[in-house]
């Protein structure tokens, strides 16, 4: 099983509340705050390794391939991907401002095309622009089926047809996919079981994590000497057309008021009638 | 003049309220421009849905009949040949999972732009400006969006259900379109949805959450819901009650999960992290109950009790009930 995994970087979104607009409004700056993979790129990457490994014998059962388009920096986001047990990642040179959901969707295409990959496993968004977009539209220029906030995921013929079920605001929806497919990840993707491979035994169980698993010493020196292929928009024949122009960017307004501490539910309750009146 | 398209969420057979607050956007918007809106129903038994939208000033109803569960890759098509049909400037829907999983494979069919989630429309000389919490909803962007057609996914705490405005929209059933190869590789299976009494948390007036200070499922049914039902509330969780298996995954709240905006919000055990801040932090008056004082909620709690929720939370439902 081939799945291609697109991973960015994002500045730090557990700090996120740190992220600055500069004076005149028309930039993000997020100076002081660490770079880090997006961490819905994340789970699709440590969904990605589950599907194409036998975790019991922690052996590689498949290929995983990395794939991040932006400035030449994003190649230690793929390093990092490498260090977890990818085997080898692409780089599209291009400049964050040159990008949005619409030109990510079409360089992928233009990965995917070349790279033929059983699936494209992205994160649902990027923490930094919440859009939600990229993968729907990816999945629909290759004309291939998606599942978007899939939570389980199994196989029995080596990644040829999924059994998936998919995170609603109203329950859950189970699908069957035949590959090539796309899919986009939902929290619960990180489960102990949510991954059937078909070669991983049934009964084995990860460990419980919020996040990608942790590189090995070995794996960070192994990741130095993985192939890592360097392209551009054009040499993939790809012409960009921006659909989306940001004018200005704001804060939000700060809350008002300071947080009153209590000590009592007495004291709680008497707040709640008379100060905010919604008892 | 822009004419706008809303396309109806459906769930066993009735448009959700979540088609009410993209009704809102496209009065907004063709309000503003001099524009009509449409709405598309689409889906099993969409004919009979379509009844209960009639009053809200929509110049036509329009019906698509699809078969077998809900798939993007079914339902796009259709979405997309309407659009093509008529001269809409704008289609758009709720940002529910629903809308985030069917708009942009329209947008892709029609070579459109998508202003995802949005908590603002304004127009200025023609053109729509949408503003667009992002990072968590630690910044607010402005954009446009540059293609003919423009897609958007509006925030539903931030677009009131429309009310009904009277009078009765013209109906009219479209032709399904041609499945592309895509819906050949799709199957729904089966639907799971959860019932409950309570109210849908993206529209209730109180919400009351849990964390995984609960420590078990069994404490979020035996602690936490008196309280919620005390306070004809609506119960939420924190990403880690969720992912600890306390409660199903569609009372989350977050960045991932929903976004909640009520008139109060009461965080138990939730210690506040970014993520979760994100899914409630527009909410009028936010009361937090939790041991530690340092928690991160409390950047954004009003009032913050100090407090063991196993005492605490017991002794708030008492007083609630004998206050009401």
């Amino acid at each position: 099983m081939k799945i291609l995994v697109p991973v960015k970087r994002v500045a730090d979104p557990d700090n996120a509340n740190k992220v600055k607009v500069s004076d005149d409004g028309s930039r993000v700056t997020s100076d002081g705050l660490e770079w880090k993979m997006n961490p819905f790129d994340e789970w699709s990457l440590e969904a990605a390794l589950r599907l194409t490994e036998d975790a019991g014998a922690k052996k590689r059962v498949g290929e995983v391939v990395l794939v991040s388009i932006g400035p030449k920096d994003e190649v230690q986001t793929i390093r990092q991907g490498l260090a977890m047990g990818d085997e080898r990642g692409i780089l599209v040179e291009a400049e964050d401002d040159d990008l949005d959901s619409h030109v990510v969707a079409q360089v992928l295409e233009a990965i995917a095309k070349k790279e033929e990959p059983d699936v494209v496993f992205l994160g649902k968004q990027s923490a930094d622009g919440d859009s939600n977009v990229a993968g729907t539209k990816l999945a629909d220029f290759l004309d291939w089926p998606l599942v978007n906030y899939a939570m389980h995921i199994a196989t029995d013929d080596e990644g040829k047809t999924f059994t998936v079920k998919r995170e609603l605001d109203v329950g859950q929806q189970t699908l069957k996919v035949t590959a090539p497919c796309v899919f986009t990840a939902s929290d619960r993707i990180l489960q102990p079981q949510a991954i059937k491979n078909g070669v991983t035994a049934d009964d084995f169980a990860y460990p419980e994590s919020d996040g990608g698993r942790y590189a090995s010493l070995k794996g960070i020196m192994q990741a130095k000497k993985k192939p890592v292929e360097e392209t551009t928009l054009e040499g993939l024949g790809v012409t960009p057309t921006r659909v989306n122009a940001y004018g200005s960017f704001t804060l939000p307004a700060a809350r008002t008021g300071s947080t009153v501490f209590l000590e009592t539910v007495e004291e709680l309750v008497e707040k709640l009638q008379t100060e905010a009146k919604v008892l | 003049m822009t004419d706008v398209l809303v396309v109806a969420e459906l769930a066993e057979g009735a448009a959700r309220k979540t088609t009410l607050s993209a009704i809102t956007f496209a009065r907004q918007v063709t309000e503003a421009t001099d524009g009509a809106f449409d709405v598309l129903v689409i889906g099993e038994g969409a004919e009979d849905a379509a009844e209960s939208l009639t009053g809200y000033g929509a110049r036509t109803l329009l019906t698509a009949d699809v078969e077998g569960g809900y798939t993007a890759e079914a339902y796009a098509p259709t979405v997309a040949e309407v659009a093509k049909e008529n001269e809409y400037g704008v289609l758009v829907a709720c940002a529910s999972t629903y809308g985030k999983d069917l708009m942009p494979r329209v947008a892709a069919k029609i070579g459109a732009g998508v202003a995802s989630d949005i908590s603002a429309v304004a127009v200025e000389d023609g053109t729509l400006h949408y503003t667009r919490p992002m990072y968590a909803g630690n910044v607010f962007g402005t954009m446009t969006v540059t293609t003919d057609v423009q897609v958007v996914t509006v925030r539903q705490t931030e677009f009131d259900a429309a009310t009904e405005s009277g009078g009765s929209s013209d109906t009219e059933e479209v032709d399904v379109a041609d499945a592309t190869e895509a819906a050949g590789r799709i199957e729904f299976v089966s639907i799971e949805t959860v019932k409950s009494e309570r109210p849908e948390l993206t529209e209730a007036d109180v919400v009351v959450s849990g964390g995984r200070s609960l420590k078990s499922a069994e404490n979020f049914e035996n602690v936490l819901e008196p309280l919620v039902d005390a306070l004809g509330a609506a119960m939420g969780a924190s990403r880690a009650a969720v992912d600890a298996g306390y409660v199903p995954n569609d009372l989350q709240i977050g960045q991932t999960g929903k976004v909640v905006a009520p008139k109060l919000y009461v965080a138990v055990g939730i210690s506040g992290a970014i993520q979760h801040l994100a899914g409630m932090k527009g909410s009028k008056t936010i009361v937090a109950i939790n041991k530690d004082k340092e928690a991160p909620i409390a950047q954004v709690a009003d009032y913050f009790l100090v407090a063991d929720l196993f005492d605490a939370v017991p002794a708030l439902t008492d007083a609630v009930k004998s206050a009401g």
